[in-house]
């Protein structure tokens, strides 16, 4: 598993690479009230906005962590935010890719770096 | 900026979680762990406890006509253990702030905004002078919800007896408790004003009872919205007369047709008289977007020009959808207009919806 500064997880299964955020960041947000996720085939680019999720204090926008195509969503969670503060690490993924360039996750921290990053 | 003010409850609030926030100069709980959504959930559905001690209380010795000089509302008929909702108007029919004037026999009650307290004061002492006496030794809980009535009369019986918008003095074991039956909830509730000193244990006493939790500033907000409530600072301003406001049912008729002295009457009875030219209405999103504060309106998809401004917009977790409200010409304020709000360069559709979003059950 692999974590960015953006509080993004990358889970890495056979070359697909599911994305979601933590449980730091789900927490931080609030209860999430709504999420808008990419299409299925869009091409991303590594720092493009792909997905809004709403609080019941604000916005936020996730960044695509990596180069890739988004090959699957997670259509549960716009059916039920609620369960991105439920779950954020396991049932409410975001999204799959499938990277174009997977050394860009090199890049990223492993789980005991990030517990440092957040403190 | 200065130094931030902390109410009484302050180390109850971080003892017990909460998530402490800047808000008009004063350090107060946004949530608490149970978070926003459950807090508005368990307010509606049994007792939320607020601590709004940093609203201004304000105690006015004067005849009750001299505060009719300063607002479009009847304090002169205001009976004696009442309150009413009011207004500070400007000279253009702008609203200063809103406020609560309660008339407790030998003088006035009012409550003020935080953010607006110092200009109030101010705007009070111009006119009456020493009249004007700030509580500064006081907290200020709000008690609302179904089981508010309940909860409360174990500490002071005669609450129960009490209708919405009747103030008392309530002795207790907290002192003398300043209890008002309103709220700004929606909901059936109180206003307790309590001395400063007493205000932890009382509001101790009230959340070892299995009704009641803390509510912070977060679930405060919604509820207030869902209710149809405007939030001085963003839904009214200098820039919003009453009736813009739709507020025109705080200007009792007295002050209509007889007693018309007051700040910007000019313009308000005109636009009693003759419509004004914008109305605040509540608008629900089509979709799950939220639409919040500063969202433009338009007519149509491809129209160039925004013809409104939301001015309030949330997530409502007893209506589970978003709702806002805003401002729109007057020929579009009809319920049922469609309207698109502009939500990340997307036009989204709106529809124009009678307030509040959800019924108020306040005890009548």
């Amino acid at each position: 598993m692999k974590y960015t500064e953006e509080h993004e997880w990358l889970d890495d299964v056979d070359g697909i690479v599911t994305v979601g955020i933590t449980a730091h960041a789900a927490e931080q947000l609030g209860d999430i009230v709504f999420v808008e996720l990419p299409e299925v085939g869009t091409e991303v680019t590594k720092d493009d906005e792909i997905v809004v999720i709403e609080s019941v204090k604000a916005a936020s926008d996730i960044l695509a962590p990596i180069d890739g195509e988004i090959v699957e969503v997670n259509e549960a969670i716009v059916e039920e935010p609620a369960k991105v503060n439920d779950d954020p690490e396991g049932e409410a993924w975001f999204f799959k890719i499938k990277p174009s360039e997977p050394e860009q996750m090199d890049d990223y921290m492993d789980e005991s770096e990030y517990k440092d990053f957040i403190g | 900026m200065g130094e931030l003010k902390r109410t009484p409850l302050y180390d109850l609030h971080v003892a017990r979680g909460g998530k402490m926030v800047p808000f008009a100069g004063w350090e107060m709980p946004v949530q608490y762990p149970l978070g926003v959504m459950k807090e508005h959930l368990h307010t509606r559905a049994a007792a939320g406890l607020f601590d709004v001690s940093h609203m201004g209380q304000v105690i006015l010795r004067c005849d009750p006509a001299a505060l009719e000089a300063l607002v479009p509302v009847d304090v002169i008929g205001l009976a004696q253990g009442r309150q009413r909702y009011g207004l500070f108007t400007d000279e253009n029919g702008g609203i200063l702030d809103d406020l609560m004037i309660a008339n407790r026999g030998d003088h006035l009650f009012l409550v003020v905004n935080a953010a607006m307290a110092e200009q109030d004061i101010a705007h009070l002492r111009a006119l009456l002078g020493d009249a004007v006496e700030p509580v500064t030794d006081r907290a200020l809980l709000a008690l609302q919800g179904p089981a508010a009535e309940a909860s409360l009369a174990r500490i002071a019986p005669e609450a129960a007896d009490m209708r919405f918008m009747d103030v008392a003095v309530i002795p207790s074991d907290f002192g003398d408790l300043w209890v008002s039956r309103s709220g700004y909830t929606g909901e059936d509730g109180y206003e307790i004003s309590v001395a400063g000193a007493s205000a932890v244990a009382l509001a101790e006493a009230l959340l070892a009872m299995d009704e009641v939790e803390l509510i912070g500033l977060g679930a405060r907000d919604s509820l207030r919205l869902e209710a149809g409530l405007c939030l001085y600072g963003a839904d009214i301003d200098t820039g919003t007369t009453p009736i813009e406001a739709d507020l025109g049912w705080a200007i009792q008729k007295a002050r209509r047709t007889k007693r018309t002295g007051f700040p910007g009457a000019a313009t308000i009875l005109d636009q009693i008289q003759n419509g004004a030219p914008r109305k605040r209405v509540g608008l629900l999103p089509e979709g799950r977007a939220p639409m919040r504060a500063g969202t433009q309106l338009f007519v149509s998809e491809d129209a160039s020009e925004p013809v409104g401004t939301i001015t309030s917009g949330a997530f409502g977790p007893s209506i589970e959808r978003p709702m806002s409200m805003g401002y729109v010409p007057a020929d579009l304020a009809a319920p049922g207009t469609a309207l698109f709000g502009e939500v990340r360069n997307k036009r989204l559709p709106v529809t124009v919806t009678p307030l509040p979003f959800r019924p108020t059950t306040y005890k009548r």
